[in-house]
């Protein structure tokens, strides 16, 4: 024990002495979550649109208003012709375009039918696909102002209600995922580069020509690491909840459990790694490219799994964050309870079980 | 036998590594390792300190084989790798009561087998490992692979990188420990630190040439060797391998060392075609034979 000690021990002097360790293990986790809570998000605000109105009529002029009215938009300019539309993207400030019709009052009142043209910018595609939306339902709400008074025979409202999110707010799947990769990162990297350290100086010769026994030498690398990413989760969901106001419905118990048994999952990850790696740029470039990736693109955290092709539907199952970021979400937005997330857990359990006796299996206790 | 090796070989994919090496190391001997590098010294330091298995023969330390009792040689030997293996953020002292630790002892409790050289490196205590000289961190890897009292010490080139005085230091430091009753199996490349060994294995690609002590390698070498100088150094080695009953000719520090085919060959002769060729000052005279003058005729 008194050795177990006093390697641990040593494993701290290392993490505390390393300039680079300590920026990743509490620099990383504050400026990702800045980075996603503020700079990288979908919602959009004070757009600024330009207005081509051919009829300039009430009708128009309530419309241009309402939508001046919204947070979502500003009215830039007004455009005269529809030439000029294009060097108006040209300059780049206008995302969009709202184009009305000649004679817009009549057709609405005669036949009914008046033609809006929602032109956009779209180079950046999710951006115009957002504002398309936002303008259509803007014109929804309208019509059914307007409809209210003369009673029309057949109408089918659609009344959208969005459960967990009602805001839609990004942060709600951006601290799952910043969480998940954080400890993913923090996790395998750093105990597989550790390893790795001390085969690349040498000092793992010495370690081997020692009574201490190997388990001992991978448990006192990865017990830092444990206590270390414990401390990051907290601060990301403490970040999250006064920062950007995101909920936790369910028990925070659970999720404490649900997080360090993903870590564990992490660190069983990074042991095996380490086993596989003879130098720390190895180590750093299979955590980088076979867990880094996977874990930001393939696991549900920026694009969802449901819409991918089948076989990254498939190669996504194998990916452990994947499992995290359901059962997180589950507990901390729909307040679910174990009983809810116990298959997501036990294919996490299955998983570490698997890394640790795979990495115990490879484990050297000679140089090769 | 502290130790004992019986024919082993180990290669490395397609290339030999060592090549049925045998010798034995008598308990509270101090026994080198010498030839240069890529001899496979530090192959043999592998296999007897559990690192490496080989693939054929045997050899055991202390009367424990290094395949089956591996966990017990790794209680009882200190070792230190050709690579200082000392972690470089940690300061002196943290270093040595680390290893001290993982070795289930106490600096205090040892104290008294490394005090001579720890003593040196005390007004550095506070310093990183990274931070010392190599002088320096030779002493303290030393004192580390010495803190748990160990039977056998196995140094993989101790003095590579090191300054003259250090290494002279460090070899009195060596004979202090033997003193003690420590075996100690010690490689070097350096030829002069050969002759501080009780006995000597001469290794060259993975091959022992010769065991013996030094001074009986050198006193069993037949021929004779001439110490020769003149003022043209370089057209003096190509005279020398121009004459023609040469046996061998090399640079010797200021000298070329010169040995003739023929045990009664006479001087004055060599001296006149040597000034036949325009030599100047020219110096011959009988050389005491040396480690490396018998390593170069193996």
């Amino acid at each position: 024990m008194k050795r177990f000690i006093g390697f641990v021990k040593k494993e701290f002097y290392h993490i505390f002495r390393d300039k680079r360790s300590m920026f990743i293990l509490f620099g990383m986790p504050i400026a990702q979550i800045m980075l996603f809570g503020f700079a990288i998000t979908n919602e959009i605000n004070n757009v600024k649109i330009a207005v081509l109105d051919q009829s300039k009529d009430t009708e128009t002029q309530k419309i241009i208003q309402k939508i001046s009215n919204s947070s979502y938009f500003t009215i830039a300019q007004e455009i005269k012709t529809e030439s000029e539309i294009e060097s108006v993207f040209k300059k780049g400030e206008v995302k969009a375009v709202l184009v009305f019709e000649k004679d817009f009052i009549k057709h609405l009142q005669t036949q009914k039918n008046a033609k809006v043209q929602v032109i956009t910018d779209a180079t950046d595609p999710n951006m115009a696909n957002t504002i398309s939306n936002y303008i259509t339902s803007i014109l929804q709400n309208f019509i059914q102002e307007k409809n209210k008074n003369n009673k029309q025979a057949y109408q089918i409202q659609t009344q959208t209600q969005l459960f967990y999110n009602p805001a839609m707010k990004s942060v709600f799947t951006f601290v799952p995922g910043v969480m998940t990769v954080i400890l993913m990162l923090v996790s395998a990297m750093m105990t597989s580069i550790s390893i790795t350290r001390e085969k690349e100086l040498g000092t793992m010769e010495v370690l081997l020509v020692s009574p201490i026994k190997p388990f001992q030498v991978i448990i006192g690398k990865v017990f830092p690491y444990i206590f270390l990413s414990v401390i990051n989760a907290a601060v990301i969901l403490l970040l999250g909840y006064f920062v950007f106001e995101m909920p936790i419905e369910g028990s925070l118990f659970l999720l404490a459990i649900e997080s360090v048994l993903f870590i564990i999952c992490a660190l069983a990850l990074g042991i095996l790694i380490s086993t596989l790696s003879d130098s720390q740029q190895t180590a750093m470039m299979i955590s980088l490219f076979g867990l880094m990736l996977p874990v930001i693109l393939l696991s549900g955290f920026i694009f969802p799994i449901s819409s991918m092709p089948l076989p990254l539907q498939v190669i996504s199952n194998i990916i452990p964050a994947k499992w995290f970021i359901i059962i997180i979400k589950a507990i901390m937005l729909k307040g679910a309870s174990f009983s809810v997330i116990w298959k997501e857990t036990l294919i996490l359990v299955g998983m570490t079980l698997f890394f640790i006796v795979v990495s115990i299996k490879k484990y050297k206790i000679r140089l090769e | 036998m502290s130790i004992s090796v019986q024919n082993i070989s180990k290669s490395y994919k397609n290339i030999k590594a060592i090549d049925a090496v045998s010798f034995e190391v008598n308990p509270g001997e101090l026994f080198g390792l010498i030839g240069p590098d890529g001899a496979g010294k530090t192959t043999i330091f592998r296999i007897l300190t559990t690192l490496l298995i080989t693939d054929e023969g045997t050899a055991s330390v202390v009367d424990y084989d290094v395949v089956k009792d591996y966990k017990a040689i790794r209680n009882s030997v200190g070792y230190m790798p050709g690579k200082f293996s000392l972690y470089q953020d940690l300061t002196v002292e943290e270093n040595l009561s680390f290893f001290a630790t993982i070795f289930g002892t106490t600096i205090e409790e040892n104290y008294e087998l490394i005090k001579d050289i720890y003593i040196q490196i005390e007004p550095f205590k506070k310093r990183r490992a990274g931070a010392l000289s190599g002088g320096m961190k030779q002493k303290l890897a030393l004192c580390c692979a010495l803190i748990h009292a160990p039977k056998v010490l196995f140094l993989d080139e101790p003095t590579t990188g090191v300054d003259p005085v250090s290494r002279k230091e460090f070899w009195q430091m060596l004979k202090r420990l033997q003193r003690k009753g420590i075996t100690i199996l010690v490689s070097t490349p350096y030829m002069d630190e050969a002759s501080l060994c009780d006995r000597i294995a001469l290794i060259q690609k993975g091959k022992v040439l010769k065991i013996d002590s030094p001074q009986a390698i050198t006193a069993n070498y037949e021929k004779v060797i001439y110490d020769i100088q003149s003022k043209n150094t370089h057209g003096l080695i190509h005279d020398l391998k121009n004459y023609p009953s040469h046996y061998s000719v090399y640079a010797f520090g200021e000298f070329i060392h010169y040995i003739d085919k023929n045990a009664d060959f006479n001087l004055k002769d060599l001296e006149a075609y040597l000034e036949n060729k325009n030599h100047s000052e020219i110096i011959i005279k009988k050389a005491i034979t040396t480690i490396e003058d018998v390593f170069m005729d193996l």
